[in-house]
């Protein structure tokens, strides 16, 4: 877990030294939001469960199994870049291989999505939860009430998780809600609400774990506030200058979810300063590896820019017209009861 | 075969995809208990459950939304949006994201979701039941855009669209709902996406329309050959997105005269593309000017009969037109 943040941590450091150096024109920060996301993410199953991050949520796709090579792949734009062979800006995630819904930059336009796939899961009796991040801007937007409210609805298997950084962009809470958590939002749309510190890895884990729980086993979404800290601007292209303090930020960055989990495992007699050292020296040593091979790994072939308009048919959907059987359109084949009555396969 | 109106197949159509499929749903507002508006799902929630026929809140960005998850996760949703006016809330699930998820994921990810929305005017929908959006929705690489107008076409393209593996809009002219009756074949069948049809032969001149305006161009041809010995060529187009412009140029090479009739505002409507296309592409095999016809450019078609009867091209309007046409 310490090791996931820790990766998170670098790699942002190093996409943002190429972008200074001008090697990747965009790219957007995670730091300070290691520990709610990678706590958060935890709980869940590879392979079973789906998730739909959000843009600054490089530590989740890391968890879900994205690795160092597969961040500087988008990062640089090249073919091979798993989320969508560097037709999106870095940073918009998605891998069906890994469960990981491909996003957009709209905010908010993945919620119901999200409520959507639950729905389908639910109606198919998987023992699957789909997790859904978003940030606190995200909870002004009308899809983020639809599909919450849709969640609720139908008790869907399902865990919204909201990063709450204190900001949209430049606009503060105080403009952006006249509620003190977004959590309390949950009781409108029939679920509950929970606030944790974002910061506090173990504590975002726990909350997690008790909602994924509850969700896989019938009862229904939760709201999970993480209260947390952007340490850089909203991108590379923002500067936070013109809306927040130094010393606010430095005062923020005492809270360091990497350095308070550091302090817990070293109070636990699990590690050491000088293991801790030592682990980030090879962590640094590995993504400093991989932003190489991304370096050199090949560019699209310009004319591809015309493929996947329209799927071909049959290609890739698995449909087939009218034969009754219930499928999932790719992947895992997942045998379902028939739902309803008078629906025979 | 079965003569129905237009609704009733359809009604008959979905029915038979939910019997054939558990994939399929149907999910919109006032779909279950009400069995829709229209009552195009009329009697679904007691045949199919309420899981596989869902009521949902009044709110058409997540009836999209959701749907576009559902597909993502194997299902194959058929979503109602009552009146296409009430579809502009989810502009941006169907342009940003819908239309986009095969693309930006490099072909990882599909949406093979259908969305149904009835359009157009003559019924005294005024402003905000009486709107042609397909315009909008036209213009958007990755959407599928489809305009069926004969119940046979309804059917073919209905089972087209849940079984195309990308999204589809499927437009249903309200006003030809009970208006249009037609033979439709029991057995399932599907009539491809993106292929225009020839209604109605002729040689003197080309006339291209779709939705009710395609019924009054049959009407006003049927006209012109008794009245006057014209015979005009009438293609439906059926396909908005992607335009199957071939099937048009080949009528219009052979005619050399072209009319272009369609009832949204007539400024950058679906008949501009197309009267574009034709000025481009043949201007050498044209005997006549490109004629277009359309709404006037206000903002919708207004309530009061003598207000409606203005904006929409009238039978006689066509009919004047096309005489003029045929003699130039």
């Amino acid at each position: 877990m310490y090791r996931t943040m820790l990766t998170a941590r670098l790699c942002d450091e190093a996409q943002f030294r190429l972008n200074r150096q001008g090697k990747a024109p965009f790219v957007v920060p995670v730091s300070g939001h290691e520990g709610c996301q990678i706590g958060s993410t935890w709980p869940f199953e590879k392979g079973k469960d789906v998730f739909l991050p959000y843009y600054r949520d490089m530590g989740i796709c890391l968890v879900a199994g994205m690795t160092a090579r597969d961040v500087f792949l988008g990062v640089f734009g090249k073919r091979d870049d798993p989320s969508s062979g560097g037709r999106q800006m870095p940073a918009h995630w998605g891998s069906r291989r890994l469960g990981i819904v491909t996003g957009s930059s709209p905010i908010a336009t993945q919620i119901p999505h999200a409520a959507g796939i639950a729905y389908a899961m639910k109606l198919k009796n998987e023992a699957a939860v789909v997790g859904c991040w978003f940030g606190d801007g995200a909870t002004s937007e009308g899809d983020w009430h639809e599909g919450l409210n849709f969640s609720g609805i139908h008790k869907l298997p399902i865990v919204w998780y909201c990063e709450n950084n204190k900001y949209a962009i430049s606009v503060p809470l105080s403009k952006q809600m006249a509620v003190k958590d977004v959590a309390m939002r949950a009781e409108a749309y029939g679920f509950e609400g929970v606030v944790v510190d974002g910061n506090d890895v173990l504590g975002c884990y726990d909350a997690s774990k008790r909602a994924v729980d509850k969700a896989r086993s019938g009862g229904g979404p939760t709201l999970i506030e993480m209260k947390t800290y952007r340490f850089h601007p909203h991108t590379s292209d923002d500067d936070d200058r013109t809306y927040r303090t130094r010393e606010e930020v430095d005062e923020a960055k005492r809270n360091d979810p990497i350095i308070l989990f550091g302090n817990y495992l070293k109070e636990q007699g699990l590690t050491d300063d000088e293991e801790i050292e030592k682990l980030r020296g090879e962590v640094k040593g590995q993504v400093d590896a991989e932003v190489d091979a991304a370096w050199s790994a090949p560019d699209p072939e310009p004319e591809t820019a015309l493929e996947y308009v329209f799927g071909r048919s049959g290609q890739g959907t698995g449909f087939k017209l009218l034969e009754g059987a219930l499928q999932t359109t790719g992947g895992e084949a997942t045998p379902a009861e028939p739902p309803g009555e008078g629906a025979k396969s | 075969m079965t003569e129905k109106n237009v609704i009733q197949t359809i009604h008959d159509t979905l029915w038979d995809s939910m019997k054939a499929d558990d994939r399929v749903l149907i999910m919109g507002e006032d779909v279950g208990a009400r069995g829709g508006v229209f009552r195009a799902t009329a009697g679904f929630l007691d045949e199919f459950g309420e899981q596989r026929v869902i009521d949902t809140p009044l709110a058409e960005s997540s009836i999209v939304g959701c749907a576009i998850g559902m597909a993502m996760h194997g299902l194959l949703p058929v979503a109602e949006i009552q009146f296409a006016d009430f579809i502009h809330p989810a502009f941006d699930q169907l342009v940003s994201e819908a239309a986009r998820i095969r693309y930006r994921s490099a072909g990882d990810w599909d949406c093979p979701i259908v969305v149904r929305a009835p359009y157009g005017g003559g019924v005294h929908g005024a402003l905000y039941h009486s709107q042609s959006i397909e315009a909008f929705y036209g213009h958007v690489p990755g959407l599928k855009v489809v305009v069926p107008s004969t119940p046979y076409d309804v059917k073919g393209i209905l089972i087209a669209s849940i079984n195309d593996p990308d999204p589809v809009l499927f437009l249903e002219h309200k006003k030809t709902y009970r208006l249009i009756k037609g033979e439709v074949p029991d057995e399932a069948y599907e009539v491809p996406i993106g292929k225009a049809d020839v209604k109605r032969e002729g040689e003197d001149l080309t006339v291209i329309a779709y939705g009710l305006m395609l019924h009054q161009a049959l009407e006003a041809a049927n006209r012109l050959e008794e009245e006057e010995g014209f015979g005009a060529e009438v293609v439906d187009v059926r396909t908005i997105a992607p335009l199957d412009k071939e099937t048009i140029f080949d009528s219009v090479r052979r005619t050399g005269k072209a009319m272009v009739i369609y009832e949204d505002n007539r400024t950058f409507g679906a008949g501009a593309e197309i009267s574009a296309s034709i000025a481009e592409e043949l201007m050498f095999d044209l005997d006549a000017p490109v004629v277009r016809i359309g709404g006037p450019d206000i903002p919708a078609m207004p309530y009061s009969t003598p207000l409606e009867h203005f904006y929409l091209p009238d039978t006689e309007a066509i009919y004047e037109r096309l005489r003029e046409l045929a003699k130039f």
